[in-house]
C-alpha cells in the first residue's frame, strides 16, 4: 500500500518538476512548482515526518510558490505562451544536475541511518522533539536563520521604501 | 441520553461489526469512505442551509423579509437556485488558460473537505483523529490562496486577475495573525490534537482564558474566507466578481460551495478551539457542537451585513500594525500566565 502511494506521488513530484523546466509558459512553470511541492509533502508523510509535511504545505505550497507566481505575473512582458524560452546550454545544465545528484546520493547512501523509521519518531509527535532540538542542540543555527530572515526583511523594506539621502 | 450522545459511534461500531475482522484493512477503508461521504454531505448541506440563512439574516438586518415565495416562508428557495445553476451552460472563455481555469474550482471545493475531516464533531467523533490536527488544518487552508490566484489568472480577464492579486495580498497578510492567535491555546494544551484541545476545556472554555486570541481569530477568520467587510477579493463595485467573473453554471457553484464550506470550517475550528467543541451539559455532544458553530456563523453573517467594506490600505494596516502586534502580545501574555500559574501551583 505504502509503496503504491510512494510511486504515485514520487512520479507526480518528478513529473511536475519536469513540467517546471520544460513548460513554455512561465506561469504554468510556477504552478507546476506548487504541484511538485505538494507531491514532496506526501512523501514526507510516508516517511513519518508529519510535522515536516505540514510545514512543507504551509510554507512551500502555501507561501513560497504563491510568491513565485505573484512575482512572475508582475514582471511578465510580451507573449505569455513563449515566456519561458529554451536555450542551447542544456548539456551544461544536465552535467551540473547529474553532478549535484551524485553528491547528494553519495552523502545519503554513505550515511548509515538514512532509512525510514518504522514508526513516528516518538509517541508525543515529532513536533515536540524538533522544537526541543531547535532550542538546545541547534540553538545557534536556529538563531542565525532568524537573524538572516530579519536582515532580509529589513533589506526588503529599504529596497521598497528607499533611504533618504543625506544632503 | 448516553445512547443519544454516542449515536454515531454505535452506528460506526455496528458497520464495523458486519466485517469478519472489525479492525481489518477493508473495515477501515469502508469507514474512511463513509466518513468522506459524510464530510461532503456536511459541506453541501451547510451550503444549502447557509445560503438561505444568509439571505434571511440580510433581510433581518436591513428590515426586509428576504426570500419568501417558494415553500413555507421561502425555505425552498436555495433548492430552486441550485437546480437552476445545474441547468446552466458551462462556458469557458476563448482566451482562458483552459486547464488552470478548470482546475481552480475543484481545488477550492476540495480544501474544506480536507479541513473538515479533522474536526471532532463529538467525543471520539473526528473522521480522522490527527495528532497534528490544528497545524494540518492551517496548512491545508493556506492552499486556497493558490486556487484563487489560479482562477484569477486562468480567466484571462483583468478584473479576475486583479481579484486574484487582492486575494493573495489579503490572505497572506491575515494568515499570520490567524496562526499566531491559535498559538496561545496550543501553549496551554501542549498539543496540536483537536480532540485533546477539546478535552482540555472540560472545566472552562478557552474563550475565557484567551479572549484576545478569540477576537483576533474571528477577525482574521472572516478575512481568510473573504467575507464582508473584508470581501475585497470579489468586491462587486470595483472588480465585478473578482476571480469568479468568468465562471458559469456548476463551476461557479463549486466556488460557492467551497466558500460556504470554508466558512463552516473556520467556524468549526473556532467552536472547537475557543468554545469547548462538543462539551456542554444535558444535550448530546454533537448537538452542542453544531449549536456553537451556528452561533459563530450567525455572528459572521451579522457582521457581513452590518459593516461596509474597508479600503485596501486600511485592510493591510489592520493586519500588520494592529492584529499582528496584538497576537504577539497575546503569546507573550500567555507565556507569562503559564509561568505564574506554575510558580503558584508549584508544578
Amino acid at each position: 500500500m505504502g509503496t503504491i502511494v510512494f510511486f504515485i506521488f514520487a512520479i507526480l513530484a518528478i513529473a511536475a518538476a519536469w513540467g517546471v523546466v520544460t513548460s513554455r509558459n512561465i506561469v504554468h512553470s510556477a504552478f507546476y512548482l506548487a504541484l511538485s511541492f505538494s507531491g514532496v509533502a506526501v512523501l514526507y508523510v510516508l516517511m513519518n515526518a508529519d510535522f515536516l509535511a505540514a510545514v512543507q504545505l504551509l510554507v512551500y505550497t502555501g507561501a513560497v510558490s504563491i510568491m513565485v507566481v505573484f512575482a512572475v505575473m508582475l514582471t511578465l512582458r510580451g507573449e505569455v505562451s513563449d515566456s519561458n524560452p529554451e536555450n542551447r546550454k542544456w548539456g551544461w545544465g544536465a552535467f551540473i544536475s547529474v553532478l549535484l545528484f551524485a553528491v547528494i546520493a553519495l552523502v545519503v547512501l554513505t550515511n548509515p541511518d538514512w532509512r525510514i523509521l518504522p514508526s513516528a519518531w516518538t509517541s508525543g509527535g515529532s513536533a515536540e522533539d524538533m522544537s526541543l532540538l531547535l532550542l538546545s542542540q541547534f540553538m545557534i543555527p536556529f538563531e542565525a536563520a532568524a537573524v538572516l530572515l530579519t536582515v532580509a526583511l529589513a533589506g526588503a523594506v529599504i529596497l521598497a521604501k528607499g533611504v533618504k539621502e543625506n544632503k | 441520553m448516553q445512547t443519544l450522545n454516542n449515536l454515531f459511534l454505535i452506528i460506526a461500531h455496528f458497520i464495523r461489526s458486519l466485517f469478519a475482522d472489525p479492525q481489518s484493512v477493508w473495515a477501515n477503508l469502508t469507514m474512511d469512505v463513509i466518513n468522506f461521504i459524510i464530510v461532503v454531505v456536511i459541506i453541501v448541506l451547510a451550503a444549502l442551509i447557509l445560503i438561505l440563512l444568509e439571505r434571511k439574516v440580510a433581510g433581518w438586518t436591513s428590515m426586509r423579509t428576504g426570500p419568501n415565495r417558494l415553500g413555507p416562508r421561502g425555505w425552498f428557495q436555495t433548492i430552486a437556485d441550485a437546480l437552476k445553476l445545474m441547468g446552466k451552460e458551462d462556458v469557458t472563455p476563448a482566451g482562458a488558460d483552459k486547464i488552470i481555469f478548470k482546475i481552480a474550482p475543484m481545488i477550492i471545493f476540495s480544501l474544506p473537505m480536507m479541513t473538515l475531516a479533522v474536526i471532532p464533531y463529538g467525543n471520539h467523533m473526528a473522521p480522522i483523529d490527527l495528532d497534528l490536527g490544528i497545524f494540518y488544518f492551517l496548512a491545508v487552508s493556506a492552499i486556497s490562496t493558490l486556487a484563487f490566484l489560479m482562477a484569477g489568472w486562468g480567466s484571462n480577464n483583468k478584473y479576475s486577475l486583479l481579484g486574484g492579486m487582492r486575494a493573495v495580498a489579503q490572505m497572506i497578510s491575515y494568515e499570520i495573525p490567524l496562526l499566531f492567535s491559535l498559538l496561545g491555546v496550543i501553549m496551554i494544551t501542549q498539543s496540536f490534537n483537536l480532540g485533546d484541545i477539546v478535552k482540555a476545556q472540560h472545566t472552562i472554555p478557552f474563550i475565557v482564558l484567551q479572549p484576545l486570541a478569540f477576537v483576533i481569530y474571528i477577525i482574521a477568520g472572516i478575512a481568510e474566507v473573504n467575507r464582508a467587510p473584508f470581501d475585497l477579493v470579489e468586491a462587486d463595485q470595483e472588480v465585478v466578481a473578482g476571480p469568479f467573473t468568468e465562471y458559469t453554471g456548476l463551476r461557479w457553484g463549486l466556488f460557492f460551495l467551497g466558500e460556504y464550506g470554508n466558512m463552516t470550517a473556520v467556524s468549526a475550528l473556532a467552536a472547537t478551539v475557543f468554545l469547548g467543541g462538543w462539551q456542554g451539559p444535558f444535550l448530546p455532544g454533537w448537538v452542542w457542537f453544531w449549536m456553537k458553530v451556528g452561533v459563530i456563523i450567525f455572528f459572521m453573517m451579522w457582521v457581513r451585513w452590518t459593516f461596509p467594506r474597508i479600503r485596501v490600505d486600511h485592510l493591510m494596516h489592520l493586519a500588520w500594525k494592529v492584529l499582528l502586534p496584538l497576537s504577539i502580545l497575546n503569546i507573550f501574555l500567555t507565556g507569562l500566565g503559564i509561568f505564574i500559574y506554575r510558580l503558584v501551583m508549584g508544578g
